[in-house]
């Protein structure tokens, strides 16, 4: 479990992250969510070490990661995969190398030991035949899928990711939130996933925090955010009016005022 | 940001690159790649730059000897010690910045814009050890080789430059060139060789790995590490041959 305690980080007099605390569930795929400027992308990779909070910190299995040294941190860091925005391939190398490298840099496995893992887990992120493509010769839900295949060679017991959607079409992100959701079960992972695909939060999203303005304003599930009486909360999920009309036809639902999609339109009138 | 911090973190930079190596063969790996990329990569401009500075050199000092007093073979002593002592390390290394130094900028500069620096250092590599190190040691290791290099060429440039003009004959140059020959010239060229490639490597590591923004922002980078550099050459140049050639 991660747990973030009173984090604060601020860049030149500004605030961007205030007082925010959260338990992070094992296991389950938790979602930082929030507008842009919300201050998510800070609070995770503050999460991760790559951003040093003002005060607070933040614990994985109780051991406290901010104030660590540098060598228990790399040992952490190993447990951690991560997924970028913008994939973060090496461009240099090939998919199967991009892949490789974790291995090679921290295994002492031979070569086809790591070339079975390697093609293990394009595998499992349905990237057969790739192996010797550049990042450039890939489309951004491929470049997402190596992203990810290289964040579970070495079987990492936390996940994060990083807009897993950001410049996906909607087919292909549902793609990336089923294979996140399958590799969080099927390894036992702890996945953190930044995101304001309101698609997301409501297929993947066990446990929802809400950033507004860099506080935590709210915390729940995907079952609760959907009637949640939060102000802030609800203008930001239900910024469009078709996802109002379904919040109200969940309401009629919940009420045993409509019983199939028969009368929703009527209703809805 | 003023010039005393950004020397701090200049210096933060090079202590940074000092640590244990998650993995020798890796490192050993990436040296060598930019080994290659650097010394290989760089020996075509080296070549052609240092034959047409020791041709012009030597024809340039031939037309201005033109006294009876002086023996030509002068002609030969004058283009192997300033191709020693000033073109072939100062010169080649000033074109070097530009070469390598843009490279190792924009290399890292773009790594830094699409975060693959983040994914090294979330995977638990120091990223500074294991891609700005390797770059100002395969530097440092293939860049006096090329300023020897150049030396050669440089004089034999010149040599087959006045042979061909017909300015003096094979045996008058090669006679020239070991009159008076010091050995320490070439200790000094050398010295300059490995102060330079330190700074054309390190400087654009700096600037590079410390962008922040986007494409336009990397641009920016590599023209003011290449600039600081060539100005940082001059420089050291300067207090090299006050503290070492001063009798």
């Amino acid at each position: 479990m991660i747990e973030v305690k009173n984090i604060k980080k601020g860049f030149n007099d500004k605030v961007v992250i205030d007082d925010v605390s959260a338990k992070l569930e094992a296991g389950k795929c938790n979602l930082i969510i929030g507008t842009s400027g919300s201050g998510k992308t800070v609070l995770m990779k503050c999460m991760v070490g790559l951003f040093e909070p003002d005060s607070g910190q933040v614990l994985y299995q109780g051991e406290d990661f901010t104030h660590m040294h540098r060598d228990a941190k790399k040992d952490i860091r190993k447990q951690i995969g991560m997924l970028f925005q913008g994939s973060a391939l090496f461009d240099s190398k090939t998919v199967e190398q991009n892949v490789m490298f974790p291995l090679d840099m921290f295994t002492t496995s031979s070569y086809a030991e790591k070339l079975k893992r390697v093609n293990e887990v394009l595998d499992r992120v349905n990237l057969k035949d790739s192996n010797k493509k550049f990042p450039a010769e890939l489309s951004g839900g491929m470049k997402k899928r190596v992203g990810i295949a290289r964040a579970i060679v070495l079987n990492p017991k936390y996940l994060f990711c990083d807009e897993p959607n950001s410049g996906l079409d909607p087919l292909t992100s549902l793609v990336i939130d089923k294979l996140i959701k399958e590799i969080t079960l099927e390894y036992n992972i702890t996945t953190i996933v930044n995101t304001h695909d309101m698609n997301s939060v409501m297929e993947i999203g066990d446990h929802i925090i809400y950033m507004y303005k860099g506080l935590k304003e709210w915390e729940g599930s995907n079952k609760e955010i959907i009637f949640s009486k939060n102000e802030k909360l609800n203008e930001f999920i239900f910024a469009s009016e078709f996802l109002k009309d379904a919040k109200d036809m969940r309401m009629l639902e919940q009420a045993g005022k409509i019983d199939n999609d028969r009368n929703m339109d009527e209703l809805l009138k | 940001m003023t010039l005393f911090t950004e020397f701090g973190r200049y210096l933060l930079m090079i202590k940074g690159m000092f640590s244990r190596p998650e993995n020798h063969k890796m490192y050993w790996k990436e040296l060598m790649h930019q080994c290659s990329e650097i010394g290989i990569g760089s020996l075509g401009i080296v070549v052609i730059i240092s034959f047409f500075m020791g041709a012009v050199s030597a024809l340039q000092t031939a037309y201005q000897l033109v006294s009876d007093l002086i023996p030509k073979s002068t002609i030969a002593q004058i283009v192997r010690d300033t191709v020693i002592l000033e073109f072939a390390p100062t010169l080649v290394c000033i074109v070097l910045a530009g070469v390598v130094g843009s490279k190792i900028a924009s290399e890292l500069g773009n790594m830094r814009v699409s975060e693959q620096i983040d994914a090294l250092e979330i995977m638990g590599i120091n990223p500074k050890a294991y891609l700005i190190l390797p770059k100002i040691l395969a530097s440092m290791i293939t860049i006096p080789l090329l300023v020897v290099v150049s030396m050669g060429l440089g004089i034999w440039g010149g040599r087959l430059a006045v042979v061909l003009s017909n300015v003096m004959s094979n045996n008058e140059f090669d006679k020239g060139l070991l009159e008076s020959f010091l050995g320490y010239n070439v200790f000094f060229a050398l010295v300059k060789g490995y102060t330079f490639a330190f700074i054309i490597s390190s400087i654009p590591a700096f600037y590079g790995y410390h962008v922040q923004g986007g494409a336009l922002e990397i641009g920016r980078s590599s023209t003011k590490a290449v600039v600081v550099s060539c100005v940082a050459v001059l420089f050291a140049d300067y207090v090299l041959a006050a503290v070492l050639l001063n009798k």
